[in-house]
């Protein structure tokens, strides 16, 4: 399990890191998203991973996984979340007021018809 | 007066929540509300300096949980003064924007309080995680603040800005998965007592969330290969917005002091003084850095920029040189530093404001209105700025230079020194072109009373502060001793058993 975790969270990271690089402004926010979705799962991870154990507190559980990374992962979430969300209303502010979706502003490749 | 330690989280939140709920208001009441609030920070924030003086390291235990298990708000003599610092920047530019500049977009006032909520919450926290949350508190107040008002070259810089902080945050939240991972706490004097017995296989991995650490500190305080957004973003902001973010920098600067003096200090062993000798070099080529982009600057809001990014070189070498004076000397100068450059931002846009077309470019052009009063406003902040005697910025590099030992003194004297004549050379030529070769009638606007209190209110603290230097001195000193004390943080935070924190 624990490799298969760890694959998957570095095939994420890594495809986000690639997109967050690209020039325009729509992969760079599906890249962020993607790396944060791997940040999470890291997250998640820190605790050590179990199965079978209970969750948060019960009477006749022995054995407990560690709660703590659980609540960082949901506050790490719900932030995570809120600033796609931004992004992506700032991405299309972008395009709106610069007039391309380059994150530097280039206009080169930008088909003529979308210029006005 | 034990629930004061949260007042500079709680007053802003809730001014600020107050203040969005009401965004259709009347404007004058609004702004009421926020200057009052701002006051009363200015309050509290005097108060925690005093109440810190006496030595104590107090914490307010939320919900009485205790530490190392609850989160807790730290109170020491570094954290007091860097909330009072923050509320008299703040007071300064939120009286400068009341004369008009939160009217071009909405929410302003909301959003600056919390912002500051977000600021002072960093500053106070004794849990690694919260600083974490704080810190995206005051980045996406400030993602909004940038862009108040919009147009075109604030969306650009914003979105750079954002797209880089986001990066910053994913990778401090790897650093504290591996943090937690290792030593199981996020408590960050908890943290401290756990490294020194950390099992020789974990070694490397903590060695790698802290200098992960390195870098999401050093992006927000705009260190050396990781300030190239600074000069775009905070040019373009709005006056009043960049001068409060002159404090924005220093956030970074004491999440540095605060977690490479306290977990990563003298005593963690192995990991000991982790990051001191990056931060020096880097320190000190952003100092270099920071005098060529003060130089090449065309325009006034990206040399003011430039000067922030001299001023956090200094701060930066200063920690690099990782002893007490130095710490106590960087203090002063943080101090100095902030206060005056937030003050620049608004005298900038305040002259940008009577030179009609030309606006803060640095060309010919018409004669201010008040060219007199400007004048001497920016004669005054660039004396300060360069580090010329009688003003402020001299005592804060004197100290710095007398801190520095022989070896660092090779580097440090010749850049900061040069830095400084380079600050002065640009500054002169900047001056000269704005107030004396300019010719035509007056046409603009005179300054309006807030501007001008606002500005004077952050320009004046540059003889303020040589004036109480004696006291301001014995303060800093004082903190700096206090923050290689790590013993004591232990003591008072988790040794002290069940006679309990201050809830």
């Amino acid at each position: 399990m624990e490799a298969l975790f760890a694959t998957t969270t570095g095939i994420l990271a890594a495809s986000g890191l690639y997109l967050a690089l690209r020039g325009r402004t729509f992969p760079v926010v599906v890249g962020l998203t993607l790396l944060s979705y791997a940040v999470n799962l890291f997250l998640f991870s820190t605790g050590g991973l179990t199965t079978g154990k209970a969750a948060v507190i019960s009477g006749d559980a022995g054995e407990y996984t560690d709660p703590l990374p659980q609540a960082l992962v949901l506050t790490a979430i719900v932030i995570g979340f809120a600033m796609t969300a931004f992004s992506v209303i700032l991405a299309m502010r972008v395009r709106g007021d610069v007039g391309s979706d380059h994150v530097n502003g280039n206009r080169i490749d930008e088909p003529r018809e979308d210029k006005s | 007066m034990q629930h004061l330690i949260i007042l500079p989280v709680l007053l802003p939140l809730l001014t600020g929540l107050a203040l969005l709920i009401h965004r259709g208001g009347a404007l004058t009441l609004r702004r009421t509300t926020s200057v009052l609030a701002t006051l009363a920070l200015v309050v509290v924030g005097i108060l925690l300096v005093a109440e810190s003086t006496d030595g104590t390291i107090r914490y307010y235990a939320l919900g009485d949980w205790q530490p190392p298990f609850g989160i807790i708000l730290v109170l020491d003599r570094l954290s007091a003064l860097m909330v009072m610092l923050t509320s008299l920047l703040a007071l300064g530019s939120l009286l400068y924007a009341c004369a008009g500049d939160d009217e071009q977009g909405s929410n302003f006032h909301g959003l600056f309080q919390l912002q500051l909520m977000g600021i002072n919450g960093a500053f106070l926290t004794g849990d690694i995680f919260n600083l974490f949350v704080f810190f995206e508190v005051l980045l996406i107040a400030s993602y909004a603040l940038l862009m108040h008002g919009g147009g075109k070259a604030r969306t650009h810089a914003g979105f750079h800005y954002v797209a880089l902080n986001l990066l910053g945050s994913m990778l401090f939240l790897i650093a504290l998965g591996v943090l937690y991972g290792t030593t199981g706490t996020l408590n960050m004097v908890d943290i401290s007592m756990a490294i020194p017995t950390l099992s020789p296989a974990d070694i490397g991995l903590v060695k790698a969330g802290a200098l992960l650490l390195l870098i999401v500190f050093g992006l927000k305080a705009a260190m050396l290969p990781l300030y190239f957004w600074l000069p775009r973003a905070y040019a373009a902001a709005p006056a009043p917005v960049a001068a409060l973010f002159a404090v924005m920098t220093k956030v970074g600067i004491y999440a540095i002091i605060r977690v490479y003096t306290l977990i990563f200090g003298e005593q963690a062993g192995p990991l000991a003084n982790l990051a001191q000798p990056w931060v020096w070099w880097l320190g000190l080529v952003t100092l270099a850095l920071g005098a060529v982009g003060v130089l090449s600057a065309r325009d006034m809001r990206t040399q003011v920029a430039y000067l922030i990014l001299i001023s956090v070189g200094t701060l930066l070498a200063g920690i690099g040189m990782n002893s007490e004076a130095a710490l106590s000397a960087l203090l002063f100068y943080l101090i100095h530093t902030t206060l005056i450059s937030g003050g620049l931002f608004l005298l900038v846009d305040a002259i940008a404001q009577q030179r009609g077309k030309a606006g803060a470019r640095i060309v010919q052009s018409r004669t201010l209105t008040q060219p007199a009063m400007l004048g001497l406003l920016f004669f005054a902040g660039a004396i300060a700025m360069a580090g010329l005697p009688p003003l402020s910025g001299a005592f804060g590099k004197a100290l710095l230079l007398q801190a520095a030992s022989t070896a660092q003194q090779y580097w440090l004297w010749p850049i900061l020194l040069t830095s400084g004549l380079a600050t002065l050379v640009a500054l002169s030529r900047t001056g000269s072109t704005i107030f004396w070769r300019a010719s035509g009638e007056k046409t603009g606007a005179t300054l309006g009373p807030l501007r001008a209190a606002g500005t004077l209110m952050l320009i004046g603290c540059a003889p303020l502060i040589v004036a109480f230097a004696g006291p301001i001195t014995a303060f800093t000193q004082a903190t700096a001793a206090q923050l290689l004390d790590r013993d004591a943080y232990v003591q008072a935070i988790i040794a002290r058993g069940d006679t309990g924190g201050d809830a």
